[in-house]
């Protein structure tokens, strides 16, 4: 069995470790130890059942042994996570179970999308219960408020669309104190479907010849709006993400095979552009919303400070 | 040169409840590719029912959110079809009561597909939204505001002579969001929905 020790902090700046316990052998048993997760975000979470998923495609179940934090552990109740990871993990530890009575704070549990009605379900949900979140909290008028569900329609569809595959989505917010001194939402959108380089190859990798790759299929798609379809109002989805994330001063990256591609904001340090990352099949997308400026934020509810950056 | 037709017979379409009636009362927001094909086929339906030359009145008001996915099956697909010439019907179209957060997309995906639209936006009055030319964008908006005009006329506004201004003319009826009715005459499609109360 082969030991895959998680970060103490699980989230998209970790998320190369997580995959890297996906090399070797792939018929050799997984141990994913999240014994010392002490912060989980919407990425990290997707993340992790994306690695999971992975390893259970070429050996037995791997085992999932819990975080000793019972903060985590709660949060991780509270996002769904033992539900989405049922079957793909076998659990080891105490489960514990969420604090508070409902998921008020929570925009929204990780949710499978398979189909469009799974993206219909997903944006009334979030309209219902998220405008006061990212109102109050993070400031946004109302009517950008409503452009937060145009964005996570169109990275939803992107699965459907693309990935010939269904995939996970999760959305929560939480306060960066040390990072940015402010409320961010963190979005996160995950399949394991075909990739960017294979979705566009037919209609793209001929006139890139050997320069296609990974990271070429992310430029074409990210920076450039290229599809694999013919028709001009087809790849806009993407565009329009981008644009509305830097109009929020936000950060967006796509992750997919051993590339992964970002729109950086000047509080960010990644890198725009990395190739040879680990491998994982599909396409991993990110995006952070921080609030705005200007805003003072309504205090969250004190019971709900899973915020533990 | 053919002129538009006689008469043009404003209809309205809830775009709101298209959608709930085309997608089965499923989803209260206009969003994917799915929900805006069928809400384009509703909308196509009625049009082929009415069976006349129509200026079609897209009224958004009732719309929380829409994306950029619906608005490029729903709107510039629409628009696409019915420019052609062989389009299945004589319509031109209007929308009517966009907020900020449908001009954006519409915007986008009109110019994505370099088309037009005359459009009445909250707090802006009718605007041209779209892909348009310096040129087409001052014409259309002086024939809003003259609402029915002859070349002349309106060449004398925009410091013109008729005979430049023409073409143009010619063109934002071409792409139909303007209407020739007479051989020196032409009106603003939103001038023809008074006529209707």
């Amino acid at each position: 069995m082969k030991l895959v020790a998680l970060p103490a902090s699980l989230d998209e700046r970790t998320f190369d470790t997580v995959v890297r316990g996906l090399e070797g052998d792939p018929a050799e048993r997984r141990l994913f130890d999240a014994s010392h997760v002490r912060w989980a975000d919407p990425y990290g979470m997707i993340g992790l059942l994306a690695a999971g998923t992975v390893a259970a495609r070429g050996a037995e179940r791997p085992i999932l042994r819990l975080p000793e934090s019972p903060e985590v552990g709660s949060y991780l109740a509270r996002m769904g996570f033992f539900d989405a990871g049922a079957n793909v993990f076998e659990i080891h530890g105490t489960r514990v179970r969420p604090r508070g009575e409902g998921p008020s704070d929570v925009l929204l549990e990780i949710t499978a999308i398979h189909s469009h009605a799974d993206v219909h379900a997903i944006v009334d949900l979030v309209n219902q219960r998220g405008m006061a979140i990212l109102t109050r909290q993070l400031g946004y008028p109302l009517r950008e408020a409503f452009q937060f569900s145009v964005v996570l329609s169109e990275v939803c569809q992107n699965i459907i669309e693309h990935a010939e595959s269904g995939g996970w989505v999760a959305t929560q917010t939480y306060t960066w104190t040390r990072r940015l001194r402010r409320r961010v939402v963190i979005i996160a959108v995950m399949d394991l479907g075909i990739g960017f380089q294979a979705s566009l190859a037919s209609t793209h990798a001929t006139r890139y010849g050997t320069r296609w790759s990974d990271a070429a299929a992310l430029e074409a798609a990210f920076l450039h709006g290229q599809t694999r379809f013919h028709d001009p109002g087809r790849g806009q989805g993407l565009q329009q993400i981008r644009k509305l994330v830097g109009r929020w001063n936000g950060r967006v990256s796509i992750r997919s095979g051993s590339a992964r591609i970002a729109d950086v904001p000047d509080w960010d340090d990644s890198p725009p552009l990395e190739e040879r990352v680990p491998f994982l099949p599909g396409s991993q997308i990110g995006i952070i919303l921080p609030a705005r400026a200007d805003h003072e934020p309504t205090p969250p509810d004190a019971a709900r400070k899973a915020e533990l950056e | 040169m053919s002129y538009g037709p006689a008469q043009v017979i404003p209809f309205e379409i809830d775009v709101s409840s298209i959608a709930r009636r085309s997608v089965a009362s499923l989803y209260s927001h206009l969003i994917t590719r799915p929900t805006g094909r069928a809400l384009r086929l509703g909308i196509e339906s009625q049009l082929v029912e009415l069976n006349a030359s129509c200026l079609s009145v897209l009224d958004f008001t009732q719309v929380v959110v829409l994306d950029y996915s619906c608005a490029d099956e729903a709107v510039a697909k629409l628009v696409q079809r019915y420019i052609r010439s062989d389009r299945p019907a004589d319509v031109y179209f209007v929308a009517r009561g966009l907020g900020e957060q449908h001009r954006e997309p519409i915007e986008a995906v009109l110019d994505r597909h370099g088309l037009a639209l005359a459009a009445e936006v909250e707090a802006a009055g009718y605007v041209l939204l779209g892909m348009a030319t310096p040129a087409e964008q001052a014409t259309w908006l002086a024939l809003e505001m003259a609402r029915s005009a002859a070349p002349a006329q309106l060449a004398a506004r925009l410091e013109l002579t008729a005979s430049e201004l023409t073409p143009v003319l010619d063109a934002l009826c071409d792409r139909r969001v303007a209407l020739r009715q007479a051989r020196d005459r032409y009106v603003a499609l939103s001038s023809l929905l008074d006529t209707r109360h």
